[in-house]
């Protein structure tokens, strides 16, 4: 398949950045999304033009280092997917495919669709942890954990932290995220030594890292890979609330 | 905001559920007596009090949260997907209050105020200050109508997503009371605008 790409193209942070576009004229329908870029990039390179720079990993659909907004959807069109593992049957013969980096300022872009995502690790190491003694391994079963949150803590666990929430949001909210985080936490008896500090702590990190507040729309449930439920986001301003509440300064 | 909202959105019952009475067919004596009422019990006006400060509360909340949430991103996409993802009137609450708060001020000045701080009214034949001729006469014109109407439409959307949206904002959800929520939420947008633009409606078919 032939397909027209426009791709933002930036040197670097400070550069003012600007839509490319490019001509591939034989897209195997079975390549995946990053083989296609793949694809441009040797096209670029025997141009002798700079590669494309674009974040990956795994390339299975679970590390979430891939981002990418493909025709105005993070991750593209494909519900429950990572770019990685959208292929390009997904798109039509002689289409004009967009491709942007996530917009957020939280997410400066460092080149091309390379976004600096860092604000999520100090978002986790403002309370993403609990505190277990050292030694050997416990015995698992020690602290009996009831079935409905031992899955619904799974379910909120499956963030890859790809930070496609905040690129769906109008509001560049990292709430799904950090709502996941502190869920997954919050169900098990494991995560409670610290359950209300780290609500606050996680909470005042994503303020201050400049992510915008939740207004309910519901924009990123619809687009994270992982289908990570707005339901996290609910929970987060429960626990938050109750900490507030709670928590007596010293 | 949501606890503002949640207020707000009690008062709307209150204030839909008096209006109601002027659809009986009393020339508004009932309609009268009850505004009346609400204009001069000593806990009402108290409870008014709040109702301005907590309007006020929630406008200037939705100023800040929405200049913090246009800072979290300055360069916009290229393509957009909106419509995909997300309903048109929760992207567009700032919009919608902002429309409510032109109305708010046309409707205050017209009713509210005259009412409250002037002795512009007449009386009924119960001797009960008639605020139901002062509607009746407003609304009979259709221009005026009309903006009742278009605001209370605005209205209903803003109400859409607020009155779901507040108790998610306060933590409240539960696989089976969230749905009794969404579905409350939907009928409360829907009926009480409703019967708020059946005035300017009746009135005109009245005439």
């Amino acid at each position: 398949m032939r397909l027209t790409l426009k791709v933002w193209r930036q040197k670097n942070k400070s550069d003012k950045g600007g839509f490319e576009t490019y001509q591939l004229n034989n897209v195997d329908t079975h390549a995946s999304f990053l083989e296609m870029m793949d694809v441009l990039n040797e096209q670029l390179v025997n141009e002798n033009k700079i590669p494309v720079a674009f974040d990956h990993d795994c390339r299975e659909g679970i590390c979430g280092a891939c981002s990418m907004v493909i025709n105005g959807r993070p991750h593209g069109p494909l519900k429950g997917t990572t770019t990685c593992q959208l292929h390009m049957r997904h798109f039509h013969d002689g289409e004009t495919v967009t491709i942007e980096p996530f917009r957020a300022n939280a997410f400066p872009v460092l080149k091309d669709l390379v976004v600096d995502r860092s604000s999520f690790e100090r978002i986790q190491q403002a309370g993403g942890y609990i505190s277990v003694g050292t030694g050997s391994a416990p015995e698992a079963n020690n602290i009996p954990v009831n079935k409905v949150d031992a899955e619904k803590a799974f379910d909120s666990a499956a963030c890859i932290g790809c930070g496609a929430c905040v690129a769906a949001c109008k509001n560049g909210s990292a709430m799904l995220f950090v709502g996941a985080k502190v869920s997954q936490y919050a169900l098990l008896p494991q995560g409670h030594p610290e359950r209300n500090e780290r609500v606050l702590n996680m909470v005042a990190v994503m303020d201050e890292e400049g992510f915008g507040g939740c207004t309910n729309t519901g924009a990123c449930e619809a687009e994270c890979p992982k289908e990570i439920s707005v339901a996290n986001i609910m929970r987060l301003n429960r626990e938050y609330i109750s900490a507030k509440l709670s928590v007596e300064k010293e | 905001m949501s606890l503002t909202g949640l207020f707000l959105i009690s008062f709307l019952l209150v204030h839909c559920s008096i209006n109601a009475l002027m659809f009986l067919n009393d020339d508004g004596l009932l309609f009268n007596e009850a505004a009346h009422f609400m204009a001069s019990n000593i806990l009402i006006r108290t409870v008014e009090i709040f109702l301005f400060l907590f309007l006020i509360i929630h406008i200037l909340q939705s100023v800040a949260i929405t200049r913090q949430n246009m800072k979290a991103r300055t360069i916009s996409y290229a393509g957009s997907s909106a419509t995909a993802t997300s309903k048109w009137y929760s992207r567009s609450m700032g919009i919608l209050g902002a429309l409510i708060l032109v109305f708010l001020v046309i409707h205050l000045k017209d009713f509210f105020i005259p009412s409250r701080f002037t002795d512009r009214l007449g009386f009924d034949s119960n001797g009960t200050p008639d605020m139901y001729s002062e509607v009746k006469m407003a609304f009979e014109n259709p221009a005026y109508a009309m903006i009742y109407i278009l605001s209370m439409i605005v209205l209903a959307y803003h109400l859409l997503h607020g009155f779901q949206s507040a108790f998610r904002s306060l933590g409240i959800y539960h696989k089976k009371y969230t749905p009794v929520i969404e579905f409350l939420g939907t009928a409360f947008s829907i009926v009480v605008p409703a019967v708020f633009a059946a005035m300017p409606i009746f009135f005109l078919l009245k005439k």
